[in-house]
């Protein structure tokens, strides 16, 4: 006969096993090893909570030191492989297998350890994808998350960096996981309940607060002409173009240009009220201006960013806030959004090929996807319409008899990078890193017939406007500037493009080059970001001067 | 919010003189085309520029001859080499001809170009005494610090030979470098990755507070403009009742600071009320707020 | 380093308010172009020095794309580089270009 609440009288076996270690659903600190000890089984699949920003360091430097005879070839989840401990767990035989998303500070490492066959990894996989899974086939046992505070009864309040912990707990909790909390206090009452205390069985108080890193901060001093003349390029001939309204900007010196051109040049081009207004993205401080001008009605967020604490709170008509006035943020839903409710996705990256495939792919790092996959993709399951949307439909010349809209997915990259090395090649590093570690496919982020735009600092190449894969690659040509890919043009058949509007040069937009300088930028210092604020803005110490 | 505002720290040295000086006044001695350029450099491999990191030459401020020479901090970090050095010595002396109403040094430099040497030592050195002739002429000499590079070592102590220094609080001025400081004395002392720490300490803003720049402008070419037109009118004379003057005035600042841990214990001491407060706050609050104690700590 | 030289047939172009100018700064990722006014019987001639070696096929393109859209006629371009991309390059030229001819402001 078979028994079919196994895992609920597993989960009942393991609290007895933790009772010992806790107080009510207290832990010591003190005790975290020897509870971690208690709970975990051999090959348990466990969530280890490394989110984009926040890190549950505290439980990953404990589990390091659990006794690998009772605890060991644990399967790893989780979304961001951050801290060298996440890797330790694997040299010291505690885990064996990982599915993960993103690992770029520990990408290095993770190459190395794949080639030493130190790991076994199932697969690489989005954010969204990763979390989907965790509903599917790939449901934690036991997650390590973080969380900002707790009370006595498990409630947490992961206030404005709520980022993955909602999509982790309520696979694990639904499913008689175990739910281990590290928090940096213990309090009588939360300002408000983020994650229900019925949903987490143990809490720890860790001894130093949580690691968050602030990835989304850019100091606009770094951007340079170019990036402002691209900037120029995107507002002008695809923002204004299509009536873009609903976008998600991607991190990165290139997107943090256009969202300081809007309160200067799109203001000056009359765009006001006309673009951006809705988006998907973290509070970048480099939008602040924006928003002051009056471009944006409202931001949802995957994160926070740390020092946006206080400007987010004070913007409640922009940011979705709770009840106790902070930020609350959702990496799962924010990436559905990005993905549904938006007519553009913009991001930069490090390679395209002919196919207008991009990836940040390089030989010695096995880096990940994030979430731009999720967004930076065309939204085949999308019904509602929208102007930006129908208009990038109507132009899709490869589109089948039956009219469909398309999702604006926006590749933005300078024809060549640091030390001269070129963005465009024939055939990317991605299909050697697949080679070298055995990957199934090539680890592409982008793919070219998701790609709707490139632009570079020559201009920008329209795909969609394609008929063929000859004329998209010499669409692509056409922008790789000087690269050996783009010195490879067919010169005649570049200038026809640009005749249908298949490639559109600055001048072709109006724009004169020697107008992209830094003065155009909203604000070119820290601390004009922190005045635009009105002193809201708290950079964090490694971007001040004061 | 910036509309108005031309930059200082972002203007290339060529901007700044152009417009720091009245329109088309510039008349530039030994310039690009001349190609004046390091001898040394070359030999090491590395690139120069044709006018070696810095211009001089001959203009008008509202209509008043003036010389002046802008160091280029992007080329070396604004360091003096053999020929750069010469060519700021080769101004002053000529200011001692002409007897311009002034001379204005935009500053932005390291100090000594290491890769030149002694050349270099030489360099700064003969700057040093050119400029100190000048002084003795009654030649004002105003210099101006406002660039990303700061005013280090030999400058650093040229900028304080001068009879007056602007600053903006981007500016910094000092000797020796940050990360020197943190090499010699541990970075328990000074950690030169703390932004704050190194602004507090060697920033325009302290600067000004100590009393060694006469003034704290904002990150704008017209202030800074307007400040040398202004400090050209105050020539110290460079004789001993001034020198024993700034001998007693050092003097007193280790007396009544000497024991100060940090540049804001010394505001707190100056009588600044909030001094936490001062380095965020813009120039025109800064100055309001620091004024009463200003006037109270005047030598 | 390495040291480049290139001539170019010149086109005839209006009087430049200057005789020379300078633009850029020989900095990282950055370049410095002093173009001259200077007798050449017509053509144009360019010098460039740059830290980076072996990418003289891509200074000959962005020259060539530069003279075919710009008019000049004896004009001396001389480059101090350091690691400039081409987008950058192109800036600097059309940046020198228009002080020479209009002046600069």
């Amino acid at each position: 006969m078979r028994q079919w609440d196994t895992l609920a009288a597993n989960r009942r076996a393991r609290l007895a096993r933790g009772q010992a270690m806790s107080s009510g659903k207290i832990v010591d600190p003190a005790m975290i090893t020897a509870l971690l000890e208690a709970v975990i089984e051999p090959g348990d699949r466990v969530c280890l909570e490394g989110d984009n920003q926040k890190q549950a360091d505290f439980l990953a430097r404990s589990l390091t030191r659990v006794d690998v005879t009772r605890v060991h070839d644990l399967h790893m989840v989780q979304s961001v492989l951050a801290m060298p401990e996440h890797l330790e767990l694997f040299e010291r035989g505690i885990a064996r297998r990982l599915d993960f998303s993103f690992s770029g500070p520990q990408g290095a490492r993770l190459a190395r350890l794949v080639r030493a066959g130190g790991i076994e990894i199932g697969a690489i996989h989005t954010y969204l994808e990763l979390f989907s899974r965790y509903f599917i086939d790939l449901t934690p046992r036991v997650s390590l998350i973080v969380a900002s505070s707790a009370d006595r009864a498990g409630n947490l309040y992961t206030g404005p960096n709520t980022e993955d912990t909602p999509a982790i707990v309520e696979a694990t909790a639904f499913k008689n996981g175990i739910v281990i909390a590290q928090v940096n206090t213990l309090a009588e009452s939360l300002p408000r309940v983020d994650i229900p205390g019925d949903w987490v069985d143990y809490v720890v108080v860790s001894p130093t607060p949580h690691i968050i890193e602030p990835l989304f901060t850019r100091d606009p001093a770094q951007i340079s002409e170019i990036q402002v003349l691209m900037a120029m390029l995107v507002i002008r001939g695809i923002y204004a173009e299509y009536g873009v309204n609903r976008l998600n900007h991607g991190i990165g010196f290139d997107t943090a240009a256009i969202e300081l051109l809007l309160p200067t040049y799109g203001e000056r081009l009359g765009l006001k009220g006309k673009i951006c207004r809705y988006w998907a993205m973290n509070p970048h401080p480099t939008i602040i201006p924006a928003i002051e001008s009056g471009f944006v009605e409202s931001i949802y967020s995957f994160g926070s960013e740390l020092g946006m604490e206080a400007y987010t709170a004070a913007r409640s008509d922009i940011f979705f806030t709770g009840p106790d006035g902070s930020l609350r943020s959702n990496r799962a839903f924010c990436q559905a959004a990005g993905h549904y409710a938006c007519d553009l996705f913009i991001g930069s990256t490090l390679q395209v090929d002919l196919e207008g495939n991009s990836s940040t792919a390089t030989l010695d790092r096995i880096t990940g996807f994030g979430g731009a996959p999720n967004m930076g993709a065309d939204a085949r399951g999308r019904r509602h319409a929208s102007g930006a949307w129908l208009k990038a439909g109507h132009e899709d010349a490869g589109a089948s008899r039956m009219p469909r809209g398309r999702k604006l997915v926006v590749q933005m990259v300078e024809t060549f990078r640091e030390r001269m090395q070129p963005a465009f090649v024939e055939r990317l590093d991605a299909w050697h890193l697949m080679e070298e570690t055995g990957m199934a496919l090539p680890p592409v982020m982008i793919y070219g017939d998701d790609v709707t735009h490139i632009v570079t600092e020559e201009g920008i190449a329209n795909l969609l406007l394609c008929h063929d894969a000859e004329e998209r690659a010499e669409a692509i040509r056409g922008v790789a500037g000087y690269t050996p890919v783009g010195l490879a043009r067919n010169s005649r058949a570049v200038e026809n493009l640009r005749d249908r509007g298949v490639i559109r040069r600055p001048e072709d937009l109006g724009i004169d080059v020697r107008e992209a300088g830094r003065d155009l930028l909203a604000a070119r210092t820290m601390k004009d970001l922190v005045h635009w604020s009105g002193g809201l803005y708290n950079p964090p110490r490694r971007f001040r001067n004061w | 919010m910036n509309a108005a505002r031309h930059s200082y720290y972002e203007a290339t040295a060529r901007q700044r003189l152009a417009a720091l000086l009245d329109a088309g006044s510039l008349h530039e001695f030994l310039g690009p085309a001349a190609r004046v350029t390091s001898p040394h450099l070359p030999v090491l491999g590395l690139p120069v520029a044709f006018d070696d990191g810095v211009i001089v030459g001959r203009g008008r401020l509202e209509g008043q001859p003036v010389l002046a020479a802008a160091q280029e901090g992007g080329f070396l970090g604004g360091a003096v080499g053999e020929v750069h050095g010469a060519k700021i010595t080769g101004l002053l002396e000529r200011a001692l001809e002409e007897k311009p109403q002034g001379v204005l040094l935009l500053l932005e430099s390291g100090g000594v170009r290491l890769h030149e040497a002694n050349a270099g030592l030489i360099a700064v050195s003969e700057i040093l005494r050119a400029l100190l002739a000048l002084r003795a002429a009654g030649i004002p000499v105003v210099a101006l610090i406002g660039g990303a590079y700061g005013c280090f070592g030999g400058m650093g102590i040229v900028a304080c030979c001068c009879d007056a220094i602007v600053m903006s609080e981007n500016g910094r001025l000092g000797l020796s470098g940050p990360e020197v400081i943190e090499t010699v004395a541990g970075v328990e002392e000074f950690d030169s990755r703390d932004r704050a720490l190194v602004w507090r300490t060697v920033g325009g803003k302290h600067r000004y507070l100590l009393g060694e720049a006469q003034r704290l402008v904002a990150d704008d070419l017209a202030e800074f403009r307007a400040a040398a037109r202004e400090l050209l009118r105050a020539v110290r004379p460079l004789d001993l009742a001034t020198l024993e003057a700034e001998q007693a005035c050092l003097a007193e600042r280790i007396a009544r600071y000497g024991d100060c841990a940090d540049a804001q214990d010394v505001w707190a001491r100056l009588g600044v009320q909030q001094p936490e407060r001062l380095p965020l706050l813009d120039e025109e609050e800064f100055l309001q707020t620091v004024a009463p104690a200003m006037v109270r700590n005047k030598p | 380093m390495e040291h480049l030289e290139f001539d170019f047939p010149g086109r005839p172009m209006p009087v430049p308010a200057r005789a020379q100018v300078i633009v850029g700064v020989v900095s990282s990722g950055n370049l410095e172009v002093l173009m001259e006014k200077v007798s050449l019987n017509g053509s144009c001639h360019v010098n460039v020095d740059t830290v980076i070696t072996g990418f003289g096929r891509i200074w000959q393109a962005v020259l060539s794309d530069f003279f075919a859209r710009h008019a000049l006629s004896d004009v001396r371009i001389s480059i101090n580089d350091v690691g400039a991309t081409p987008a950058v390059v192109g800036l600097r030229l059309v940046q020198a270009l228009e002080d020479l001819q209009r002046g600069v402001s």
